[in-house]
C-alpha cells in the first residue's frame, strides 16, 4: 500500500504538471481539490482517465470520483480494492 | 477628426530572445520551447502554476501578456484591455497532439487536459483569468502576420469605446516554431500607432 501511495503521488505530479510539487509534499490525506493541492475540474477528468490506463479501473458513475478522490489515501484504498491491472 | 492612437509597449518572443523596443529583455540557448518558456517563465519572477498546464500556444500569449502588463500595475478597475490575437496555425499543434493521442484503439485514452486546448482563442481566456480582464476579445486566424488589419480593428475598439486599451498581437506556434509579437495600444504613449511601425517593432 505504501507503494501504491507514493506511485499515485508520483503519477499525479506527472500527469497534471504539477511543476512546483514533490512527492515529499503530498502527505496521504492531504485534500487534493479545494484547499489541498487545488486540483480543478479538468485534472478530475484526468483522474478518471489515469485510474482506467493504469489500474484499469472503468468509474461508472462520476459522482463516485468525489469520495474517492478525497487524497491520495482515499484513492489508494480504491485502487487496491477494485484494481484489474 | 481622427484620433490619434499609441504604442505603449511591445514585445516579441521568438528565437530564444524576448525583445521589448529593440532590446533584450532575455535570452537562452535552450533546445526547445518548453524549456525556454520556463526559463522566461521564472526569469521574470511569475508566480502561476496553472501556467505548467498550458499547451505551448498559451504559454506563449501568457508569457507575452505577462511582461507587457506586468508594468501595468493593474487592478480591477482600471483593467478595461481588449485582447485581440491572430496567428497562422490556430491551434493546430495541440490539435495533432491530440490526435495522436487517440488513435491507437487498443490504447485509447483522450486526454482531457490536451483536448481543452484544442481551440486557438483559449489562450486569450487564459490571458483573462490571469488578468481579470472582463473585456472584449477576438481570435482571427490569417495566412500571415496582418498588421493592416489588426491595427485597424485594435483602432476601431478604442474608438467605439469598446476598451480605453488594447493588447494585439501575432502569437503563432507550431512543432517548436514560433514567433508572439504583441503590443498596449492606447491614446497615451509616444510611438504613434500605425503600420510602419508596427512593421518594424515586428521585425526586430
Amino acid at each position: 500500500m505504501g507503494n501504491l501511495k507514493e506511485e499515485l503521488k508520483a503519477k499525479i505530479i506527472e500527469t497534471l504538471n504539477l511543476e512546483d510539487l514533490s512527492v515529499a509534499d503530498i502527505a496521504d490525506d492531504d485534500a487534493l481539490f479545494g484547499d489541498g493541492l487545488g486540483l480543478d475540474s479538468i485534472d478530475a477528468l484526468e483522474l478518471i482517465v489515469l485510474m482506467d490506463k493504469d489500474y484499469g479501473i472503468r468509474l461508472a458513475d462520476p459522482k463516485e470520483g468525489r469520495a474517492i478522490f478525497t487524497s491520495i489515501q482515499t484513492m489508494a484504498d480504491y485502487i487496491e480494492a477494485n484494481r484489474t491491472k | 477628426m481622427n484620433k490619434e492612437f499609441y504604442i505603449e509597449s511591445s514585445i516579441s518572443i521568438c528565437n530564444n530572445k524576448v525583445i521589448s523596443e529593440g532590446k533584450e529583455l532575455f535570452g537562452s540557448d535552450s533546445k526547445d520551447f518548453s524549456t525556454f518558456s520556463k526559463e522566461v517563465y521564472k526569469h521574470f519572477g511569475t508566480n502561476y502554476p496553472k501556467f505548467f498546464k498550458m499547451d505551448n500556444l498559451s504559454k506563449l500569449a501568457f508569457l507575452g501578456a505577462e511582461i507587457l502588463l506586468k508594468s501595468q500595475k493593474l487592478n480591477e478597475s482600471d483593467n478595461d484591455i481588449a485582447l485581440v490575437l491572430a496567428n497562422r496555425s490556430s491551434s493546430l499543434d495541440t490539435d495533432y497532439k491530440y490526435q495522436q493521442s487517440i488513435s491507437d484503439k487498443e490504447n485509447y485514452y483522450p486526454s482531457p487536459a490536451v483536448f481543452v486546448y484544442t481551440l486557438p482563442n483559449i489562450c486569450i481566456g487564459e490571458i483573462s483569468i490571469r488578468h481579470k480582464l472582463y473585456s472584449e476579445n477576438s481570435f482571427f486566424i490569417f495566412e500571415a502576420f496582418n498588421p493592416e488589419f489588426l491595427t485597424g480593428y485594435s483602432e476601431y475598439l478604442l474608438k467605439s469605446g469598446k476598451s480605453k486599451k488594447v493588447l494585439w498581437g501575432w502569437v503563432e506556434y507550431f512543432q517548436q516554431e514560433y514567433k508572439a509579437f504583441m503590443c498596449l495600444i492606447s491614446e497615451n504613449g509616444t510611438q504613434k500607432h500605425n503600420i510602419e511601425t508596427i512593421k518594424k517593432l515586428y521585425t526586430e
